[in-house]
C-alpha cells in the first residue's frame, strides 16, 4: 500500500510541473510589456526596472520559466501589487475558507448524489425512480449562481431563517455555529449540480452492476435484498462512481467562484475574480497554480481510495 | 430517419425539450424583426417596472430598459456564443485528435499527455487564467471556454480514430497510394463527424453555461451589451428590490439548459439498442409471476415441478424459454437435464428460487412444490429464507458469479450469517471447514483470498463450499463444469459425487453434455427448444435413447478407445422461441419428420419411467423398458 502511494506521489510530479509549464505559457502570452501589467500603468520606472530583474523578464521565456518556478518551490510567488502584500500570505489566508465551502458541498454531493442515484436504481422506473430522475435534471441544468440567489431571497429576504453573505456575523458571531449558519446555503447551492450528476452517474452504475452475475449469486444465497443493493451492489458500483466523485471535485471548485461571489464568501475564488477585474497578474497567476495543485494531490487521494476499494487494482 | 424521431418523440421528456428549444432557438432568430423596444433604450422615469407593467411585458430594470426586448436579444447573444464556442471547441479538439490518433507513436504520446495536463485543471482555473491575460470581455470569454473544452474533444476523438486508424479500408487506402491528408479527409473524417456532432449536442448546453457565467462575474459582455450572464450579473445588486429584473434571465438559462439536457438524453437513448431491448433494466429481487391458476398437487417427490411455464416479455415479443415442464427429484437423487444452449434448461433451473431476469422474465404458468409447499408465487421472505438455506445453486463461471470484491471466506460466512444468527467467528471456523470439504489446501490462507487470486478450478470449489453452506437438501448446478477445462471437470464431478453419497444431497444438475450426465446423473431429462422431449434413468436412455434428438446428441460425445466413430454435427439451428412451429419443434433438423410432426400437439408419454414426445422413436419404449 505504501508503495503505490508512493508510486502515486512520483507519478504526480510531472503533472504538477505540467501546469506551471501551461500556467506560465498562459502568462507569457500577456499583450505588452509584463512588467507594466504586472504593476499597472502607474508604476515607477525604478520598480519595474526592479521587477525586470527579480522575474527576469529580458531573459529568454525558458529562463524565465526556471526563475518563476525555483521562485514557487521556495514559496515565493511574487507580490500583489492590488493588496500590496505576498501572493502566498493572502492565498493561505482565503484556501480555509474556500476548503470549508467546497469539502461540505464535496462531501455532500457524494452523500446524497450516490443515495439518490442507488435508490433510483433499485426502483428503476418506479415513483421514486421518476421523481429523482426529474429533481436531478432540473438539479443539473440550474445555474449555481442563480440558485444561490434565489435562495437568498427566499430564505434570507422573504423568511430570514439564514445570513445571505459572509462567513461569520459581523458583530457577536464567529464560533461553530455561526460558521453553519452562514455555510448551509452557500454549501447547498454549490453542491446541487455535482449532487445531480453523481445521482445520474450511480443510478447507471448502479443498473449495469444489478444485472451482473454475482448478484445473481448473492440472491441465490438468501442474502436480503437489502444488503444485495447497498453492499453487493454499491460495493461493485463504486469501483465506476469514484473517479467520477474525482472529477466532480473539480466543479464544485470551479463552482465555488460563482458561489464565493453571489454569498460574498471570503475564499480564493471571490479573490481570484478581484484580482482579474484588477489586473492583479501575480496573484491570479498564484492562485490558479496553487489550487490546481491541491486538486492533483485531491485526486492522488481519490486514486488510493480506489485501489483500497479494488484488490485487482495491483499495488 | 422517422423511425429515429418516432423513438425519440416516444420519450415525452425529449419530446418536451425539442420542442421548448426549438421555440427558443426561434424566438432569438426572430428577435431583430420582432416589434420590440430597443434592448439599450433607457428610461429611468419607468425604472423597476414590475412584469405586465402597460408597453413592458416583462418589466424593465434598473434603467428603465425593457426586460423582454433584453431577454430576447440576450438569448440570442447567448446561445451564438454558446454555440461558437461548441464549434471552435470541436473543430480544433477534433483536429488534435485526429492527428494524434492517425499519426500514433510519440505524436500520439505526448499531444495526449499535453491534453492530459489540460485535464488536471478545474476548468474554470485555465478559463479564469485566459481570461486574466486577455482581459475581461464577451470575445475573451468565449475563446476561454472553447479552450477549456478542447481537451474533451481531443481526447474523444482520439479514441475514434485510434480505432478507425487500424481498420481495412484505411490500409487499402494507404496501399493504393493514397497521402494521409487525403485519407484523412475521405476515410476518416466522415467516420468521425457523427461522434463530433454527438459529442457537440451533449457539451453545448454547459457551454452556453459557463460563458453565462463569467458574464455574471462581470468577466464577459461588457455594458451595454448583455446576455444572459451579464444581465443576471446586473440585476444581482437590486435582487431584493426588484426580483423579477433576476428571476427573468435566470429563468431562461434554466429553460436552454434543460431542454438540451433532456434532448440529448433522449438522442443517447434512441441511438441506444440496449434500451429498446430492455437489457438496460435491472432484475428484480425475485421472478414476476402472472399465473390464472395453480396445478393441484401431486404429492410427489422432494421437489416436484409441475407445468412450469417460464417467458421472456421483450415489448410485443413473446420467448416461451420453458414450456409446461414437469419433473420431480427424490431425496438423494442425481437428475440431469440436457440441452444445447437456448432449450430452456437453464431457465427452469433458476424458476424453481425466481431467479430468473425479472424483467423481462415472468413466470406464467405452473408449480415448483418444495415438499409440498408451492414456491412459486410465495412471499419474497418465504423465497429467500430458502434460498441457499434449502436449495442453494451452482452457478456456471465462478469467475463472474463470486463477487470480486469480496474475499471469498467473508462470502462464505456470509452466505451462513444470512440464515444463522452466528457470531463471525463461528461464520469463520464453519468457512473453514467447508472449504476443506470441498478439497481445498491450506483453508485458512484461503479465506483471505479474492476470487481473482484462485484458479478456475478453485473458484468452482469455493462456489460449491458457498453452496453447502447451509447443507441443502437440494443443490441446483447450472453447468458448473462447463467453464473448466476437462481435468478440473473430472475432479470437480467426482468431489459433488461424493458429496452426494456423504450427505444424501439431491442434485438437479444442468448440462449439454451427455458424458457429464453419465458419469453423476440417475435420471436424465432431454430439453428442446423450451420443453421436455424425453425422459428416462441415465442407463436406459444412454443404452436406447428413443427421441431422434437424443440420439443425436449422444452422438456427439465422443469416446476414447472407440477409434474413428462418427462426429456426427446436428444440422440446422434450434427453432427461436418467439416463433415456434407447430408440432415437433424438432423437425425441420430431423431425418425421420413426416407431415404428422409439422401438425399438433404431440404428448409426451411413455411407461414407467421413461417417456418420449415423438411420433417416430428411435425404439420403442415397450422393447426397452
Amino acid at each position: 500500500m505504501g508503495g503505490y502511494i508512493l508510486k502515486r506521489l512520483l507519478s504526480a510530479i510531472p503533472v504538477l510541473l505540467g501546469i506551471t509549464v501551461i500556467v506560465f505559457l498562459i502568462m507569457a502570452m500577456i499583450p505588452g510589456d509584463p512588467a507594466t501589467a504586472i504593476l499597472g500603468s502607474y508604476a515607477t520606472p525604478e520598480n519595474i526596472e526592479r521587477l525586470n530583474r527579480h522575474l527576469g523578464l529580458d531573459e529568454p521565456l525558458w529562463r524565465q520559466y526556471f526563475i518563476w518556478l525555483g521562485n514557487l518551490l521556495q514559496g515565493d510567488f511574487g507580490r500583489s501589487f492590488a493588496l500590496n502584500r505576498p501572493v502566498l500570505d493572502e492565498i493561505l489566508d482565503r484556501f480555509g475558507a474556500t476548503l470549508i465551502l467546497a469539502g461540505t458541498a464535496f462531501v455532500m454531493c457524494s452523500l446524497l448524489g450516490i443515495l439518490a442515484g442507488v435508490i433510483a436504481a433499485a426502483q428503476q422506473y418506479g415513483l421514486a425512480d421518476k421523481i429523482i430522475t426529474f429533481v436531478v435534471i432540473i438539479g443539473i441544468s440550474i445555474p449555481s449562481f442563480f440558485l444561490g440567489m434565489m435562495m437568498i431571497l427566499l430564505f434570507s429576504v422573504q423568511l430570514r431563517w439564514l445570513p445571505a453573505s459572509g462567513m461569520y456575523s459581523m458583530f457577536g458571531g464567529g464560533d461553530l455555529p455561526d460558521l453553519i449558519r452562514h455555510l448551509i446555503m452557500p454549501a447547498i447551492a454549490l453542491s446541487v449540480v455535482a449532487t445531480g450528476v453523481i445521482a445520474r452517474l450511480s443510478r447507471s452504475a448502479m443498473l449495469e452492476v444489478l444485472r451482473q452475475d454475482f448478484i445473481r449469486t448473492a440472491r441465490a444465497k438468501g442474502v436480503h435484498e437489502r444488503r444485495v443493493v447497498w453492499r453487493h451492489a454499491l460495493r461493485a458500483a463504486m469501483v465506476s462512481i469514484i473517479p467520477v466523485l474525482g472529477i466532480q471535485a473539480g466543479f464544485v471548485i470551479s463552482g465555488a467562484v460563482y458561489i464565493e461571489i453571489v454569498f460574498q464568501w471570503p475564499g480564493i475564488g471571490r479573490m481570484l475574480v478581484d484580482a482579474i477585474l484588477k489586473r492583479d497578474i501575480l496573484l491570479v497567476q498564484g492562485g490558479v497554480v496553487f489550487v490546481a495543485a491541491c486538486y492533483v494531490m485531491f485526486n492522488i487521494v481519490v486514486d488510493v481510495a480506489q485501489s483500497l476499494l479494488d484488490p485487482r487494482i495491483k499495488t | 430517419m422517422r423511425a429515429f424521431l418516432k423513438l425519440l418523440f416516444r420519450n415525452r421528456l425529449a419530446g418536451v425539450g425539442a420542442v421548448v428549444l426549438t421555440i427558443i432557438v426561434l424566438l432569438a432568430l426572430l428577435t431583430p424583426i420582432l416589434p420590440l423596444h430597443p434592448p439599450n433604450e433607457t428610461n429611468t422615469a419607468n425604472r423597476f417596472l414590475r412584469p405586465l407593467a402597460e408597453g413592458h411585458l416583462l418589466g424593465t430594470d434598473h434603467l428603465g430598459r425593457d426586460l423582454l426586448s433584453r431577454l430576447l436579444w440576450g438569448t440570442r447573444l447567448s446561445l451564438a456564443v454558446g454555440f461558437a464556442a461548441a464549434v471552435i471547441a470541436a473543430v480544433i479538439g477534433a483536429a488534435i485528435g485526429i492527428i494524434a490518433g492517425y499519426a500514433g507513436g510519440r505524436t500520439d504520446n505526448v499531444t495526449m499527455r499535453g491534453v492530459d495536463m489540460l485535464m488536471a485543471f478545474p476548468y474554470i482555473l485555465l478559463a479564469l487564467a485566459i481570461v486574466a491575460v486577455l482581459g475581461p470581455g464577451l470575445m475573451n470569454a468565449l475563446i476561454a471556454v472553447a479552450v477549456v473544452n478542447i481537451p474533451f474533444f481531443a481526447r474523444n476523438i482520439r479514441g475514434i480514430t485510434v480505432g478507425i486508424a487500424h481498420k481495412e479500408f484505411v490500409d487499402a487506402a494507404r496501399l493504393a497510394g493514397m497521402g494521409h491528408l487525403r485519407i484523412l479527409t475521405t476515410e476518416v473524417l466522415p467516420n468521425v463527424v457523427p461522434v463530433i456532432v454527438i459529442a457537440m449536442s451533449t457539451t453545448v448546453g454547459w457551454m452556453i453555461l459557463e460563458t453565462a457565467g463569467l458574464s455574471f462575474l462581470g468577466l464577459g459582455s461588457q455594458p451595454p451589451r448583455a446576455d444572459l450572464g451579464s444581465m443576471l450579473g446586473e440585476a444581482r445588486s437590486a435582487m431584493i428590490t426588484a426580483p423579477h429584473t433576476s428571476l427573468v434571465p435566470g429563468a431562461m438559462i434554466l429553460l436552454i439548459v434543460m431542454s438540451i439536457t433532456l434532448l440529448g438524453d433522449g438522442v443517447r437513448d434512441a441511438l441506444d439498442p440496449r434500451l429498446k431491448s430492455g437489457a438496460l433494466s435491472r432484475p428484480l429481487p425475485a421472478t414476476v409471476v402472472e399465473r390464472d391458476h395453480v396445478p393441484a398437487t401431486r404429492g410427489a417427490g422432494l421437489l416436484d415441478i409441475q407445468n412450469l411455464e417460464t417467458q421472456f416479455q421483450v415489448g410485443k415479443r413473446v420467448y416461451r424459454a420453458v414450456n409446461d415442464v414437469s419433473l420431480t427429484l427424490e431425496p438423494g437423487e442425481c437428475l440431469g437435464i440436457i440441452g444445447e444452449s437456448g432449450s430452456g434448461k437453464s431457465v427452469t433451473a433458476l424458476s424453481v428460487m425466481g431467479l430468473v431476469a425479472s424483467p423481462p422474465g415472468v413466470i406464467t404458468g405452473g408449480a415448483v412444490r418444495y415438499r409440498g409447499d408451492d414456491l412459486i408465487g410465495a412471499k419474497y421472505e418465504r423465497l429467500r429464507s430458502l434460498r441457499g438455506d434449502r436449495i442453494a445453486y451452482i452457478f456456471q463461471d465462478p469467475l463472474a458469479t463470486l463477487h470480486p470484491l469480496y474475499r471469498v471466506g467473508d462470502q462464505l460466512a456470509e452466505a451462513i450469517r444470512s440464515h444463522h444468527a452466528v457470531s463471525q467467528r463461528e461464520a469463520r471456523r464453519r468457512a473453514i471447514a467447508l472449504l476443506k470439504d470441498v478439497r481445498i489446501p491450506n483453508a485458512e490462507n484461503r479465506l483471505r483470498s479474492y476470487p481473482h487470486e484462485l484458479s478456475g478450478g478453485m473458484r468452482q470449489r469455493v462456489g460449491i463450499a458457498m453452496a453447502l453452506a447451509n447443507e441443502p437438501d437440494i443443490i441446483i448446478a447450472d453447468e458448473p463444469t462447463t467453464a473448466l477445462d476437462v481435468t478440473v471437470q473430472a475432479q470437480i464431478l467426482a468431489l459433488l459425487d461424493d458429496l452426494r453419497r456423504e450427505r444424501g444431497l439431491a442434485i438437479l444438475f444442468i448440462t449439454h453434455d451427455f458424458g457429464v450426465v453419465g458419469q453423476l446423473c440417475d435420471r436424465v431429462a432431454v430439453m428442446y427448444a423450451g420443453r421436455m422431449v424425453e425422459e428416462g434413468p441415465t442407463e436406459a436412455v444412454l443404452r436406447a435413447p428413443a427421441h431422434p434428438y437424443t440420439a443425436r446428441l449422444i452422438a456427439c460425445v465422443p469416446e476414447l478407445g472407440e477409434g474413428r466413430r462418427e462426429m456426427a454435427a446436428i444440422p440446422g439451428l434450434p427453432p427461436a422461441v418467439d416463433d415456434l412451429p407447430p408440432g415437433c419443434a424438432f423437425a425441420p433438423r430431423c431425418d425421420k419428420a413426416t407431415d404428422a410432426c409439422r401438425s399438433g400437439e404431440i404428448v409426451l408419454e411413455g411407461r414407467g419411467a421413461r417417456k418420449v414426445r415423438c411420433i417416430h422413436p428411435e425404439q420403442s419404449l415397450e422393447k426397452t423398458a
